[in-house]
């Protein structure tokens, strides 16, 4: 029986805790009588027989007719599908995707469906190369498809391959993909990760345009979901829903598969599988394995340990497949997920402190680089909660991260100029948005290396910086431990070499004898704050 | 000649060097975790230890190739000569297994710790290097020391005695499926008093369920070399009877076809103590003597035993010691 994710109350027999520190870790000792750790549910148990289970699901949808029922010889069908952002780290193969994928084209082909595209919906993400795509959907499916040119990446700058279905009563502009929105069925497959993903996000968002897009990734969106993992407290998925009703009413029917996964991010294996373990259970083997890595780390270079990161597959367990109309689907999906998620907390605290590890969902197969960093932490990890936010207004967030200043320069080119020049004007979200976003968006060479290439958007900095924007309101002062401090500075946060500096710099905000929380994520968890 | 002078040099830089070196003790003082072992917080109620011993010991390790090479140089290079210097075996009926192909299970009856190592070192190739015993988990599976000695040298599995155990059973044919052979002491444990006790029904439920068939084995005169309760053998001879392969019947069950391996070892260990013919003649006639031993008191149980003794002792002391 897994054990539900729980919060300690640190005392003096508490050992270090475990910080993830980009590729690297960090034992940090949190002060007795004070602190507190919010750690995470151990993996809940999987699905015995997943194939069994996705038959189920397209059998006995949610408030639909069975999948076999809904395929007709003759009709468009179009498969879109969550991008690399999605789950992290990657999971091991056979991905979830490609399950369920396969499930639902042997039922096309028995029902003599010749009409199918398959698209990757990756929003304003970079595009994803044959490797990925392969790993996501499987060999026998991009085989079959993607020479015959069945199988893509959504482009969202692409005119001629765009659809307006029209505005919400907020006035918000609908512009979906037109393949996706002229189909006879639009089966989307989805990995829910955390309680963010799916509902209606995932054609709205996954398959729009920046014209679309733009309605909601934006500062005030951003600064009104308290917090976007709280779907009812989300503005982000309030624009989103109201989108996917123009959508529904433009007649597309989309036939939403949901999938949750469990908590087993680094497995049974070690060395990886230490970081799963809370510290005081580490046992004589663990605490080998984990000085041995830690000391292997050290005499790595930056890009070896990058790569032996990037390298690791997550042995996930898959907890649920739903499938049926996109609302019952997705109320499902959430309890999937915040059964894995929650921890219940009592209260707010003065500082919250996190481990940022190697990955965010934007650096899969790339480089973390500094702005990636504060979207991790301030956008994702401070948004971990329901109800109130984990620290209090005018707290203090401490992360630890190398915060290295470096870039890949195909993946995101615009981010470069964002930090060089954007971030060097002001820090500030709002005035960064109406100064900045317009030029950088509408920039042809970025539009140019998104569509062609393998870039994310001109515009998508300035939507990692928005996704901080409401901890960027909410908090009195961010310190980075252990970061380059040219690089921390740059994003307007101060930077400490150690977390105990840190601590007496957060003094000066907070007051003497603050305490402290620390998030450890990942594996995954959210805080249920009262 | 050594200069004065470049000796206190020496001394000196080796006093300073000492110096430097902090104290083991001072060493350890400052050692934290992970150097360490961790504290469990106050609050916090510390999780069960998983048990690794007895029936959940892990004896997986043991059928990985550098196991399999320490093994194979333990049994031919110790198991082996010590067999022969304690044991002097004789080994009848191997040409009953020359059709074998494929898994089987060899269940013998059970005198002594020695029959294990008798046994594995009787059978023929490709058996004796591809087989696993199934082993006693609250005898051999105690201790980690025993675990692993028994897991390494006998490539042994725990299997638990008192109870039904799923895991165990489960263990055993996947493993038998994988292509070992297993060795197995039908009995449970080893005779108390020399005579055999009833066979238990494992070999012969696995025996079904992987559809394999059990070679019947006699093992005689291994209890007088390292009797139950004794823990110094004395040498003796012995002899290692394999009998004809069977396999279950078509919907035979498994308490049947137990009782049918059990007759099977009581008709090896009455052709060891008498002759083929006579004792095909008996078990045709359904005289075979069961391996259990008369029903009687004890003083009757030992001297039945000592009856069926085929050869007389060869270690007969000379008295008085001149």
């Amino acid at each position: 029986m897994p054990r539900p994710g729980f919060v300690l109350d640190v005392d003096k027999s508490t050992p270090p805790i475990l910080f993830h520190h980009g590729e690297g870790f960090r034992l940090e000792k949190l002060p007795a009588d004070r602190s507190r750790v919010i750690y995470p549910g151990e993996p809940l148990e999987a699905l015995d027989d997943v194939e069994q289970s996705i038959q189920d699901a397209l059998l006995h949808p949610l408030d639909m007719d069975p999948l076999p029922e809904l395929l007709k010889p003759g009709m468009k069908l179009t498969i879109a599908f969550d991008d690399v952002s999605l789950p992290l780290p990657p999971m091991k193969r056979p991905d979830i995707r490609q399950r369920v994928i396969e499930a639902v084209l042997d039922m096309a082909a028995a029902a003599g469906v010749d009409d199918v595209h398959l698209i990757a919906a990756l929003a304003l993400h970079r595009r994803m190369t044959e490797d990925e795509l392969r790993h996501a959907v499987g060999d026998r499916v991009y085989d079959a498809f993607a020479p015959q040119g069945a199988l893509y990446n959504h482009d969202a700058e692409d005119p001629d391959n765009l659809a307006f279905l029209g505005e919400t009563k907020h006035g918000e502009e609908v512009e979906i993909n037109k393949r996706a929105a002229e189909s006879d069925l639009l089966v989307y497959v989805n990995i829910n990760i955390v309680s963010m993903d799916g509902g209606h996000k995932s054609t709205a968002t996954g398959l729009a345009s920046y014209r679309a897009i733009k309605h909601h990734h934006n500062v005030h969106t951003m600064e009104h979901s308290k917090s976007f993992m709280d779907r009812h407290n989300s503005e982000l998925h309030h624009s989103n829903w109201r989108m996917g009703k123009v959508i529904a009413d433009a007649g597309v029917k989309v036939f939403q598969i949901e999938t949750t996964i469990n908590n087993d991010t680094f497995g049974d294996a070690l060395p990886m599988s230490v970081l799963a373990k809370r510290e005081w259970e580490w046992t004589a083997k663990d605490r080998v394995s984990f000085i041995g890595m830690q000391q292997g780390l050290k005499r790595l270079s930056g890009p070896t340990r990058r790569k032996i990161f990037q390298a690791h597959r997550a042995p996930y367990g898959v907890t649920s497949v739903t499938a049926g109309a996109i609302e019952p689907v997705h109320e499902k999906t959430l309890q999937h997920c915040f059964d894995q998620h929650l921890v219940e907390v009592e209260g707010q605290t003065d500082i919250l402190t996190m481990g940022l590890p190697y990955i965010c969902p934007y650096n899969v197969n790339s480089i973390m680089n500094p702005i990636l960093v504060m979207c991790l932490g301030l956008g994702y990890f401070f948004n971990m909660y329901r109800g109130k936010p984990l620290v209090r207004e005018g707290g203090v967030l401490i992360m630890t991260h190398p915060t290295p200043w470096e870039f890949h320069p195909v993946h995101h080119p615009s981010y470069i100029d964002f930090f060089e020049q954007v971030l060097a004007d002001t820090t500030d979200p709002t005035e960064i948005e109406q100064k900045w976003e317009k030029q950088f968006a509408e920039d042809e060479w970025y539009r140019h290396l998104y569509r062609t290439s393998y870039a994310y958007h001109g515009v998508h900095p300035f939507y990692m910086w928005y996704w901080g924007s409401h901890a960027l309101k909410h908090l009195g002062r961010v310190i980075i431990v252990g970061g380059d401090k040219r690089a921390v500075h740059r994003l307007g946060f101060k930077a400490a070499s150690t977390l105990n500096d840190a601590f007496e710099m957060a003094e000066d905000v907070v007051g003497r004898h603050p305490t402290i929380t620390h998030l450890k994520n990942p594996p995954i968890v959210m805080a249920d704050v009262k | 000649m050594v200069d004065k002078k470049g000796l206190e040099k020496l001394a000196s830089s080796v006093q300073k060097a000492r110096a430097k070196v902090p104290p083991v003790r001072a060493l350890v003082a400052q050692t934290s975790f992970p150097y360490r072992a961790p504290t469990t917080p106050l609050t916090v109620e510390p999780k069960p230890e998983e048990p690794t011993l007895l029936g959940h010991y892990d004896s997986d390790w043991a059928r990985k190739l550098p196991a399999r090479y320490a093994r194979f140089f333990l049994t031919e290079g110790m198991v082996r000569p010590i067999i022969a210097g304690l044991a002097q075996p004789e080994r009848k009926g191997l040409d009953r297994l020359a059709d074998l192909d494929g898994p089987v299970i060899f269940a013998a009856n059970h005198h002594s710790h020695i029959d294990a190592g008798l046994l594995i070192t009787s059978l023929p190739e490709p058996y004796r290097h591809q087989v696993f015993a199934a082993a006693a988990a609250d005898y051999f599976f105690d201790t980690r020391v025993k675990a692993t000695a028994s897991a390494l040298v006998l490539n042994a599995i725990p299997i638990e005695r008192t109870k039904v155990g799923r895991r165990s059973a489960e263990q055993a044919a996947g493993l038998i499926d994988d292509g070992w052979s297993m060795i197995i002491f039908p009995e449970g444990g080893r005779s108390p008093d020399g005579w055999g006790q009833p066979f238990r029904g494992g070999a012969a439920y696995l025996a079904i369920k992987c559809g394999v068939p059990v070679v019947p084995i006699h093992l005689a005169g291994t209890g007088r070399i390292l009797p139950k309760g004794k823990n110094r053998p004395k040498p003796q001879r012995t002899v290692v009877t394999f009998g004809t392969p069977i396999r279950a019947n078509e919907g035979e069950r498994s308490q049947g076809f137990s009782d049918r391996i059990e007759a099977a070892v009581a008709a090896l260990a009455d052709e060891a103590t008498t002759d083929w013919y006579s004792a095909r003649r008996r078990a045709a006639s359904g005289e075979t003597p069961t391996l259990a031993g008369p029903e009687s008191g004890a003083w009757r149980r030992t001297w039945a035993l000592t009856a069926n003794r085929k050869k007389p002792r060869t270690t007969t002391k000379r008295w008085p010691d001149l």
